[in-house]
């Protein structure tokens, strides 16, 4: 671990995606993620890098698509507004096996919305918000130290199972600053190696490789998506990552991920406070799901209370998960605004009051 | 997919006859299969000119072409070098991507009007504009092949496709693109040139064309070579290979003449 | 122990600055901190605010509508925040940029003529400084030389040549309010023991 600095999300995910090799960055600017941009334009090209600030989102994702096509660590960037404009390029991304990571600092929505921070992509992000059947690894962190540590982890987790990987963060995240150390980190060249299907040039006259994600025979194409479906279900059964605070005497339970795991936590210390029995449940990775944790922790608790910058959608994974085995409430803010901890500390009152009713 | 008319040609040209010379080769890196292109179309005389390109400038090895959205969507079934399906009118932006952080390796694109005339013109304006050290081939045939003869933007005043079945409609449609003409005002581009390849003559001078935009490439020359090839499409226009190419002389050439539109500045 | 701040003013009055000048100097003295702003259109001459909070344990959530402390510099912030100041916080504001003073009685405010004094010390962008002088002095919650330690950070090099006069501007904040008494507590969160 090296020295403390004082970070922005924004800037701490750029810094750690450079000392984790990037090779590439493309991408465009939009508030609030700009100074990742910003931060890659500067520091990039002086560390070996490349930075090319393209003309739209769906040029930068297409570059990826290029530069990653070709065997490189490249990442682009963006917010809502651009994130949507991607989803063509990201689909593509996923269908050919194509490694990367990409970020979306996500801000109000829908339409142009506000630059505030949201949490409203998570359809977008965890349902595969382009066309067919595909999934991203979805990483949400609530801090800035997160910001740098899932950019590491996400390049590892691309290479590993060759699939796009989102850092689902929101414009707060990208914009307060925290003290953060950079952890040690190595870059390792089993992963990094591409050269058994990247389209590198035909070196020694080897077989063609392609990358394609056109399959005119819908057999081949099911076959595609059969040997998709396989790895989803592998990442699934590995790569489920989560926090827990409190659960273990708690009888109501938060679900919240990102900025809104934050608000809920304290709003959880508020709650105990004044001696209700208060859990979080924090999925750090959206996809894969923690739903079987989740379903466990349905067993225990009473009620849960999902808390998102949304009309509410990652809720509708927890009913999922939980299977109808007790009663799950939702509290919600949009369109920029953030839940505040007292309003949740409310909305837990009352939930404590119709148990005790009960 | 192939015509049978197709795979008829291509054994009687390949069955060598023992009393005559050898005066043309299917160059190695053209992989030896019946194509899907329908005959007369000129996809298969550029595809075959890019692969003579490569060898004879020993690149293999560091050649990545990008196929577009389009009738070429399945070029790499047919040249056999590393390639990418770039989605529709992205193609330039995932050879920027490549060529910017692998500048070593030779990056081609291949599109048709559709695919960087229409969707993907922000793509290419854009691309040339940045100067990226590519080459771009454009097949210009005025309609949307693939999905059934549709008006393109390069469509010719008063032709007739399944989308303007009166004829283009210039009050209605808009004015066919040139294209070629707009890059060649970006700085960016370094050599622009519109080429065809409807009979021999044309040919050879698209294969020079096509070695002179490569090379270009390969000295690390400052910005985009682009090399359109007005061309055919007998099916599309409903006419005979004859037909077309013969159409294509008479009507094409007068829109968009060939020859050099912009040339680096030493050599004029 | 806890500190929850908010710092607000026009843009360009270095609101966004004195926040993380205290949050790079809290983080020196090796507590957490964070620094949550203000973005947007704010960034140019509208209002700009910054949450800072400083802890010594690992700190829940950066978004917070209540504060311990509330530093002002000019009357739509103070409008704004007055009534978010926990009972026992206090505000510090810079006299001149506010017409209509506080009102509450449950907190201590203080009103500090900081533009004056940095024209007396021929700076006048130092005025956040001396508010930051004076906000230390009745509450040490940090070292001053730790905060010397932190604007070598924030600032860019080209401008350390103004950390003396940063300095000064600290002292003579410090030595506006020496004496004036202040019921500020700090946050008491028995919740803290058990994270």
């Amino acid at each position: 671990m090296g020295q403390k600095r004082l970070m922005k999300g924004n800037e701490a995910l750029a810094e750690a995606a450079i000392r984790a090799g990037v090779q590439g960055f493309f991408g465009y600017p939009i508030t609030p993620q700009s100074e990742l941009l910003e931060y890659m334009s500067k520091e990039l090209p002086d560390r070996g890098g490349t930075f090319v600030q393209a003309e739209s989102e769906i040029a930068s994702i297409n570059m990826v698509y290029g530069a990653a096509g070709a065997g490189a660590r490249v990442m682009t960037s963006t917010s809502s507004p651009g994130f949507s404009l991607m989803q063509e390029g990201i689909s593509y991304l996923a269908c050919t096996e194509i490694p990367c990571v990409i970020v979306n600092v996500m801000r109000g929505g829908p339409g142009l919305g506000t630059i505030q921070p949201s949490q409203g992509d998570y359809f977008q992000a965890v349902k595969g918000g382009g066309h067919g059947d595909y999934q991203l690894i979805v990483l949400a962190p609530n801090s800035v130290q997160e910001m740098a540590n899932f950019a590491f982890l996400g390049f590892d987790l691309a290479d590993t199972y060759r699939v796009p990987v989102l850092i689902l963060a929101d414009g707060a995240l990208g914009q307060m600053m925290e003290s953060i150390e950079f952890p040690d980190y190595v870059v390792k060249e089993h992963l990094t190696d591409k050269s058994e299907w990247a389209t590198t040039g035909r070196i020694n006259g080897r077989e063609q490789h392609i990358l394609t994600s056109l399959h005119l025979q819908p057999e081949e194409m099911e076959m595609t998506n059969k040997i998709l479906q396989r790895k989803y279900r592998e990442i699934e059964a590995k790569e489920v990552r989560y926090e827990t605070l409190f659960t273990d005497d708690a009888d109501l339970l938060i679900v919240a991920y990102g900025l809104s795991s934050r608000v809920s936590h304290k709003a959880l210390e508020l709650a105990r406070k004044e001696g209700l029995k208060v859990g979080l449940l924090r999925p750090q990775t959206l996809y894969p799901f923690p739903s079987t944790v989740l379903n466990n922790l349905a067993e225990k608790v009473k009620k849960i209370l999902v808390v998102e910058m949304s009309a509410g959608q990652m809720v509708e994974d927890v009913q999922l998960a939980v299977e109808g085995k007790i009663p799950v409430e939702f509290y919600g803010r949009m369109g920029g605004m953030i839940p505040q901890p007292d309003d949740i500390l409310d909305k837990l009152r009352k939930m404590n009051e119709s148990t005790l009713n009960v | 997919m192939y015509n049978m008319v197709d795979v008829y040609i291509s054994e009687r040209i390949l069955t060598p006859d023992k009393s005559m010379d050898k005066v043309w080769e299917r160059p190695d890196l053209l992989i030896d299969v019946p194509n899907h292109y329908c005959p007369g179309c000129s996809h298969s005389v550029v595809h075959r000119l890019l692969m003579e390109v490569v060898e004879e400038l020993d690149i293999m090895e560091r050649t990545i072409g990008i196929a577009p959205v389009g009738c070429s969507v399945l070029a790499y079934d047919y040249l056999n070098v590393d390639m990418q399906e770039a989605a529709h009118g992205r193609a330039t932006a995932c050879a920027s991507g490549i060529k910017r952080v692998f500048p070593d390796k030779i990056v081609f694109t291949y599109q048709g009007d559709g695919d960087l005339a229409a969707i993907g013109t922000s793509e290419t304006i854009h691309t040339v504009n940045r100067g990226e050290n590519i080459v771009m081939v454009f097949i210009n045939n005025g309609i949307y092949g693939m999905t059934g003869g549709q008006m393109a933007p390069t469509t010719l005043e008063g032709a007739k496709t399944s989308t303007c079945p009166e004829g283009r409609n210039l009050d209605l449609m808009g004015h066919p693109i040139k294209i070629a003409d707009m890059i060649a005002l970006l700085d960016g581009a370094y050599y622009v040139t519109r080429q065809a390849v409807h009979n021999s003559k044309t040919v050879r001078k698209t294969k020079k064309a096509l070695l002179k935009a490569f090379q270009y490439q390969i000295d690390g020359k400052g910005g985009t070579s682009f090399v359109e090839i007005v061309s055919n499409c007998p099916s599309g226009w409903k006419m005979t290979p004859l037909e077309a190419n013969d159409w294509l002389a008479k009507n094409m050439f007068e829109y968009y003449p060939l020859g050099n539109i912009k040339i680096p500045q030493k050599e004029e | 122990m806890k500190t929850e701040l908010i710092i607000a003013g026009f843009g360009g009055q270095g609101v966004l600055s004195l926040g993380m000048t205290l949050a790079y100097a809290g983080m020196l003295e090796g507590k957490e901190v964070t620094w949550m702003p203000s973005y947007g259109p704010e960034m140019r001459g509208g209002t700009a605010y910054c949450v800072v909070i400083i802890s010594h344990k690992r700190i829940s959530s950066p978004i917070i509508s209540r504060f311990d402390t509330l530093i002002v510099l000019n009357q739509p912030s103070l409008d704004k925040f007055e009534k978010d100041v926990k009972t026992g916080g206090s505000i510090f504001y810079e006299e001149n940029n506010i017409i209509n003073s506080p009102t509450r009685d449950d907190i201590s405010i203080h009103s500090i003529p900081a533009v004056e004094e940095a024209v007396q010390l021929k700076n006048v962008k130092i005025m956040n400084m001396i508010l930051l002088g004076s906000y230390l002095e009745l509450n040490p919650i940090l070292d001053v030389d730790s905060i010397i330690k932190a604007l070598k950070k924030v600032l860019p090099k080209q401008r350390h040549n103004l950390i003396p006069v940063n300095e000064q501007a600290l002292i003579r904040g410090a030595e506006m309010v020496k004496g004036y008494s202040n019921q500020y507590k700090y946050s008491d969160i028995t919740v803290d023991s058990l994270i």
